[in-house]
Order: structure tokens, then sequence, then C-alpha cells
């Protein structure tokens, strides 16, 4: 055992943000954030992503919205939502009067919506970042998903960049349900990302072999925890190789400060928790505990040190 | 507009079972908790944790509360009724003794009680009969009226324990293949119910389409009824947008709601029943 007479440094940075812990709601699993607040002060996680916000309120999808998988889950809640204003008139205050750092996502179904909802965020005091949702699978269209085209990801993200101004850093949210990711990432980087976040959920469908027809009411939905986090890794990993320099939101499937440790090792800068929220209110916390365990006990003197060591060469 | 809040006495927790008997095609389960025990009010539920550290079933289970209630020496217990269906509840019900289950609870809402005595009809479908004998007895206990109307397939799968029946003034049984009462369903015996007794209120708990007929009857008599709805759910707190149902606003509007907040129990009369796996026009942000 190593003596630890010195403070380990948890915090990291989301390009020139600072927060002092990397442990972060997923979009679009922690409500409005009130839900979570019953179970730790929210003040106690780096940032809370909010659900994908639009333009305008959503509805989202029929149900059913979800269905089980082996160690995952999909759904198709479709970005249910009340708009960008009642969201900014209701949930950001209460958040802000909680303490909690507000990384706001958002999501649009043309160029010109990202484009309306970055001025609308451009002047609002109390948050950290953006989350650029490009990749949602649960659109009208699946061939509209901006992150699976450079070209139109690159549109959407540039649409952002002009209108937020230089002060607020974004974080484009990736698919992997690509090619070539790396090709995606580079894109929305020369467009204007800060930073990336890697992965969203992964288009499945289960079919119901009573009714024998698909489970969810859009028959196609988003698959989340611990089955995706292998490709969660691989995506940060090769991304992280390309673009060293990215600080990446990994995400995917992680259900323990192992899992977190894991996404660290291939680069990422900081981790959000999603589906594991839905086993377990207060997964987000114990994941915190046990990743900051983890990385006192190998031996690293910041959470800094460990982002991408898996990528160091082999002695 | 006030969002709506998760119920403010809703705590996670690791309860112990205290034992877990089997009855007819259900599961009795007693778990040992703390003071929630006074706090959880017939209609509210209980999300659980299945399968054990390192499960493949990553999603919490949602059951209602079939009683609470401190014991005489101090302990806080919760029992649940069980149907063993599908993995996550198979898993429960062969929980031994001694053996610990991860809870949050109480969730969700409870089924109002009136301040006058009234004449009640309380409904329930299968194990959707659980939460409906302690509902019965606080309504006895305010002097009300209350008749019982139990459905199910076939008689095995109807649960009506002994002191469940005497805490009521007429038990009537339904089922699909008249193996116990009359052969039909629950809403073909109401009618005659409601008008004989006279019912002010109906009080229900079970499956979806039961709960649809329940309302048009309901309406057709000019009676409240307030249903507890099953929406499947992942996580019981309102944060993974499963359990949504349409449902009319104190403003009017149709919004899709999360049933593990504004519900499990609801007003009738105010959700727009549909079958279609669709939005139904008019619905807020369609």
């Amino acid at each position: 055992m190593m003596e630890t007479n010195y403070t380990f440094d948890f915090s990291t940075a989301l390009a020139d943000r600072r927060i002092p812990n990397p442990i972060l709601t997923a979009s679009g699993t922690a409500g409005s954030g009130k839900e979570l607040s019953q179970f730790f002060p929210l003040s106690d996680i780096g940032a809370v992503v909010t659900k994908s916000i639009m333009l305008k309120p959503r509805s989202g999808r029929a149900t059913p919205r979800m269905a089980e998988t082996p160690s995952g889950m999909l759904n198709s809640i479709g970005l249910q939502g009340p708009g960008i204003d009642i969201f900014l008139e209701n949930d950001i205050p209460w958040l802000v009067s909680q303490g909690a750092r507000i990384i706001v996502s958002i999501a649009g179904e043309t160029v010109e919506d990202y484009a309306v909802l970055a001025r609308k965020l451009r002047s609002v005091p109390g948050i950290t970042a953006l989350e650029v949702n490009i990749s949602c699978p649960n659109v009208e269209n699946r061939g509209q998903v901006f992150a699976c085209n450079p070209a139109t990801a690159r549109e959407a993200i540039s649409a952002v960049r002009r209108n937020i101004g230089g002060e607020l850093p974004i974080f484009a949210k990736l698919s992997p349900d690509v090619t070539d990711i790396v090709s995606i990432a580079t894109e929305v980087v020369d467009a204007g990302a800060d930073g990336l976040a890697l992965i969203n959920t992964i288009l499945g469908m289960v079919i119901d072999t009573n009714t024998m027809f698909p489970r969810l009411s859009q028959k196609t939905g988003g698959l989340s925890g611990p089955a995706i986090r292998p490709v969660a890794v691989r995506a940060i990993y090769q991304v992280h190789a390309a673009l060293p320099n990215v600080p990446i939101i990994g995400m995917g499937g992680v259900a323990s400060g192992r899992d977190a440790f894991e996404l660290v090792l291939a680069g990422a800068s900081a981790i959000s928790v999603g589906t594991a929220t839905f086993g377990n209110p207060t997964a987000a916390i114990s994941i915190k505990e046990e990743l900051e365990n983890i990385l006192i006990e190998k031996g690293f003197a910041t959470f800094h040190q460990a982002i991408g060591f898996a990528h160091r060469e082999e002695i | 507009m006030e969002m709506p809040t998760i119920n403010t006495r809703a705590q996670q927790m690791d309860a112990e079972v205290i034992s877990n008997k089997r009855l007819g095609a259900y599961n009795h389960i007693v778990l040992a908790v703390n003071e929630i025990a006074t706090y959880a009010k017939p209609g509210n539920f209980v999300a659980i944790s299945v399968g054990g550290a390192g499960s493949s079933m990553v999603l919490r289970r949602a059951f209602a509360i079939y009683r609470a209630q401190i014991r005489p020496d101090g302990q806080g217990v919760m029992e649940l009724v069980v149907a063993p269906h599908g993995n996550g509840s198979k898993w429960l019900a062969s929980r031994e003794p001694g053996e610990s289950v991860n809870i949050v609870a109480p969730l969700g809402t409870a089924f109002g009680i009136p301040t006058e005595p009234v004449r009640a009809l309380l409904i329930g479908g299968g194990y959707g009969s659980a939460p409906l004998f302690a509902l019965a007895e606080n309504l006895k206990a305010k002097g009300c009226r209350v008749d019982m109307v139990l459905g199910a397939s076939t008689a095995a799968k109807i649960y009506a324990p002994l002191e469940g029946k005497r805490s009521v003034n007429s038990m009537t049984l339904t089922t699909d293949d008249g193996s116990a009462g009359t052969r039909g369903r629950v809403s073909d015996v109401l009618p005659s119910i409601i008008e004989q007794n006279q019912i002010e209120i109906i009080y229900s708990c079970g499956p979806m389409a039961m709960l649809s007929a329940i309302t048009d009857i309901a309406n057709r008599f000019g009676v409240i009824h307030q249903c507890s709805v099953e929406e499947s759910m992942a996580c019981g707190i309102g944060v993974c947008m499963t359990c949504v149902l349409p449902v009319e606003g104190r403003d009017g509007i149709t919004r899709m709601v999360r049933t593990c907040i504004e519900g499990p129990v609801m007003d009738g009369s105010k959700v727009t029943w549909s079958k279609s796996r669709e939005i139904p026009d008019g619905v807020w942000g369609k």
C-alpha cells in the first residue's frame, strides 16, 4: 500500500472549464435533476448533463418505449421535453439554486434549430458547457441523424459554434453507428467543437416472440447499458488516438468505478452515467467513490494522469 | 408550471426478506424496512433491484405495495404479492428469508381517501388486487361501505386472502373460464353492482384494458374512478421517461406524463385510453 498523505486531485477539465470530479449524468437519464436530488446533492457530481432540449415542446414517442435486453435496454423516448423556453424558465434556475454545474444538451431537427438553440443559450448564466446531440437515434427519420454523415455533422456543429459565441465550450455527441467514427470526430472538431461526447446509444430492435411484432411502438430503439461498453471503449480509444488533445466525455454502460476507469484509460476526460441510474438512483455517487479509490490504489496522483493511460507505449 | 417531484418519502435501502410464501399463483413476500412503513399508503409502489450483483437484468421492477405497517415489536414491514412471470419477478419470488433486496419506496401516488363516508367499489384484476385490501381497511375505518370485485383468467389467479375478504361488505368474483364466480370479465358485473349499491367512487388496479373498460362504465354512471395504472417502467423514480401515458392536466392540456410520479393512481376520466401504438392527436408537443 502506498502512502496517501497528499490530496488526490480528482478534478478534470472540459475544454477551458474545470470541474471538481469527472462523474456526470448522461443526457436523458436524470430527469430535470430534481428527481435524483432526493438521493444525493447534485453538487456532489462533476456536472448534471440535462435531457436533450429542443426548440418546441415534444411529446416523445408512443409506448412501449422500453425493452430490457441482456445487460442493457432499448429505449425510444423520442426526446420528450418541454422545449427550450420552459426549460430555461424552470430547469436551469432550479439546477443553479442547487449548486449543480450544468451541461446543457441540445438537439435539433434542422441546422437552423441548432443555431436558434445556441442563440437562446449564449447569454444564460450558470452553464458550464453545451453537449450538442447530433446523434439521437429516435428522430423521425434515422437517415437524418446529423452525426452519421461528416457534412451534416459539420453543418450542425458550425451552426452552434457561430451562434454560441466564443465563451461556452461545446461537446459534439456522436453515434457509434458509423463506419469511421474518427472521420466524423475530426470533422466536428474542425467545425469548432471543443470536445466530444462518445457514445450515444446503438440502434437496435427486439421482437416479442409471443406477439411476433417488434416490442417497441417505433420498432427500433437505442441500446444502452453494459452491453455496449466495449463499443464505447473502442470508439473512445480510436478517437483519443487520433485527436489526443480533444477532451472526451465518455459514456456507454458504465455501472461501476471499474467501468469508468476503463473509459478513462481509453481516453475519456469525464464519464457520464446513464442506464446505471435506472437500476440504482445513487449509481453516480458510488461510481465516483469507486473510481477515486481505484485511481489512488493504482498510484495516480491526479485524475488527469490516468486519461488515455492505455495508449502508453508498452515497455 | 410546477415541476412534479417524486414521492418525497422515498428512500433507497437494503431490506431483508422476513418471509416468502407461495399462495396459489403468487408469492407473498414480507420485507423488513425502516420508518418508510409508516409513509407507504395503498397505491404506492416499490422499485426493486433484481438478479443480484453483476446481473444482466439492469432495470428495477415495480411492485404495488400490498400492505406496510410497524409491528408491535417496532419492526417496520412491507408486504408484497408477486406474480412470478418474468425473470425478474421469478428471481424475487425465489428469495429465501434472511436474504436482502435493494428497494426504493414508497414511490408514486396513493389512492385518495374521502373525508366523508361513501359507498366505494374496489376492483382488482389478477395480482392487481394486492393494494386493494389495505385500501379497503382504510375506507372501512372511515365508515365507508366497501364492495369488491376481483377478476382473473382462472380461479388460481385470483388473489383474495381470508383477512382481505373480512374487510369488505361484499365480494364478487369473475373468471374468464368460469372456474370461480361469474364467467366473464369484471366489466360484465359492474353496472348492476354500481346500481344496486349506489356506488359513489370506484378504485381499481389491474391490466390497462380492464382500467379502460371500467373508465367507460364509470363515466356512464357519473362515478369517480381512481385507477392504478400499469405501464412498464425502467427506473420508478421519474428519470427514464418510459412509463408515460397521455393524461389531461388541470389546465385542460393532455400531456405524456410519467406514471411513476403522477401515478400510478390517476383519475381514470383524465387518461386517454388507447390501444394504438401512436401518440393520440391533441397531445402537447405531438
